[in-house]
């Protein structure tokens, strides 16, 4: 097992792209449950193609950690990954506590870190003026929260949280580049897809 | 077995306790409230349920959304002033996406409330479920509740809808004023 650094910082963690993180993601996983938060987080997670597994979040800011942690009770022996950017989860870091409490160890947090509201103007968040996600969750009670240092750091970190007990968080600094493509805006059918990713429909699809 | 034989028959919470295992819904979420105490602590008594509570009610929403879509079925339980909080996430997550939520909500703000703040947003309450066009049911009486909770939980889990149950003092006794100690 690659070693992995516990003691990144946000100012120190290299500035990276979501795009080429989410990639990276993608290509380590199998089944694994993936839950895009709203905005970038998810257009960056559509880009990457379209997996069953895959739940686009349209609204309802602030609970891609709420809605990854309901599928991780709901199947203990999948792996789920909450993907949220950093103004998301500031909504909602109450999430962080609950989840700490009961500590679902298939449960994997990623927060794509640019500092800014992107979406709305690129107004700043709390972290880009002091606030420090992995220490915020570290405070919660998720002891294995932690900073990819840079691309091979943070390769190795998923390829960690993919293999052992959760919960993890693992938090990226990311740059300010808008999503590649916005996710398609239909609710049910994403809903549809994702339930069928997670075999809770018994009727046949009618398509892969 | 029916829905409506057990012991516990009389109480409001044993009937939503009966209901909740007669249609499989294991997962209880919950922001506390005094009126809801029996049923919250019929839930932890009761091996058959995960039950924990949230921050949030908005956090409870997405955690029961995001089970039922892996094929779980959940609970929200909150208070008058707590569904006051909803009104986005209801409206961008379990109403455009079908997903069936099923929310008890303990009536305050009525019939003997002495906090204004609850008087003030209960008013908001029917007005936000009826303008999103979430069904609720008001739970006024122990004879009936058994049965509108087994038809309503059989038609949120068919038509994939969002429920609200509206527990009314009427039902639940409320929270008497002159023995409340605090708010």
């Amino acid at each position: 097992m690659t070693s992995i650094s516990n003691t990144n910082r946000r100012l120190n963690s290299k500035v990276m792209n979501r795009f080429d993180l989410t990639k990276r993601l993608v290509s380590k996983l199998s089944d694994e449950a993936v839950i895009g938060g709203i905005g970038n987080t998810n257009f960056d997670l559509w880009s990457t193609g379209q997996r069953r597994e895959n739940f686009y979040m349209l609204g309802s800011m602030g609970l891609a950690v709420p809605i990854g942690l309901g599928v991780a009770l709901a199947q203990p022996t999948r792996r789920a990954i909450a993907l949220e950017g950093d103004g998301s989860l500031l909504m909602q870091l109450g999430s962080l506590a609950t989840v700490a409490h009961l500590a679902p160890k298939n449960l994997c947090i990623i927060v794509m870190d640019n500092g800014i509201y992107q979406i709305t103007g690129s107004q700043q968040t709390a972290t880009s003026l002091g606030a420090d996600i992995v220490d915020i969750a570290r405070g919660a009670g998720l002891s294995q929260s932690i900073w990819a240092g840079d691309e091979a750091d943070f390769d190795a970190i998923i390829d960690r949280a993919l293999t052992s007990d959760g919960p993890w968080l693992i938090a990226a600094r990311i740059d300010g580049q808008p999503g590649v493509a916005q996710t398609e805006r239909d609710p049910s059918q994403i809903r549809d897809r994702f339930m069928r990713g997670m075999n809770a429909k018994q009727s046949s699809a009618l398509s892969g | 077995m029916t829905v409506h034989a057990d012991v516990v028959q009389d109480t409001w919470h044993g009937a939503v306790i009966r209901a909740l295992k007669y249609h499989q819904v294991d997962l209880v979420t919950y922001v506390p409230d005094n009126v809801l105490r029996p049923l919250i602590d019929g839930v932890h008594a009761d091996s058959y349920f995960t039950a924990f509570s949230a921050t949030r009610e908005e956090e409870a929403v997405g955690i029961v959304a995001g089970a039922w879509m892996a094929g779980r079925r959940g609970v929200v339980l909150m208070q008058t002033s707590g569904f006051g909080t909803l009104a986005n996430v209801l409206a961008s997550l379990p109403v455009p996406y079908q997903i069936p939520v099923l929310m008890f909500i303990s009536e305050r703000g009525t019939l003997g409330e002495f906090n204004i703040g609850q008087a003030f947003v209960c008013r908001t309450m029917r007005p936000i479920l009826q303008s999103i066009g979430i069904e609720y049911h008001e739970c006024t009486r122990q004879d009936e509740f058994p049965f509108i909770l087994d038809r309503a939980f059989v038609q949120a889990f068919a038509t994939q809808a969002p429920t609200a149950f509206i527990l009314s003092p009427l039902l639940t006794g409320g929270k008497d004023f002159m023995k409340a100690s605090s708010i």
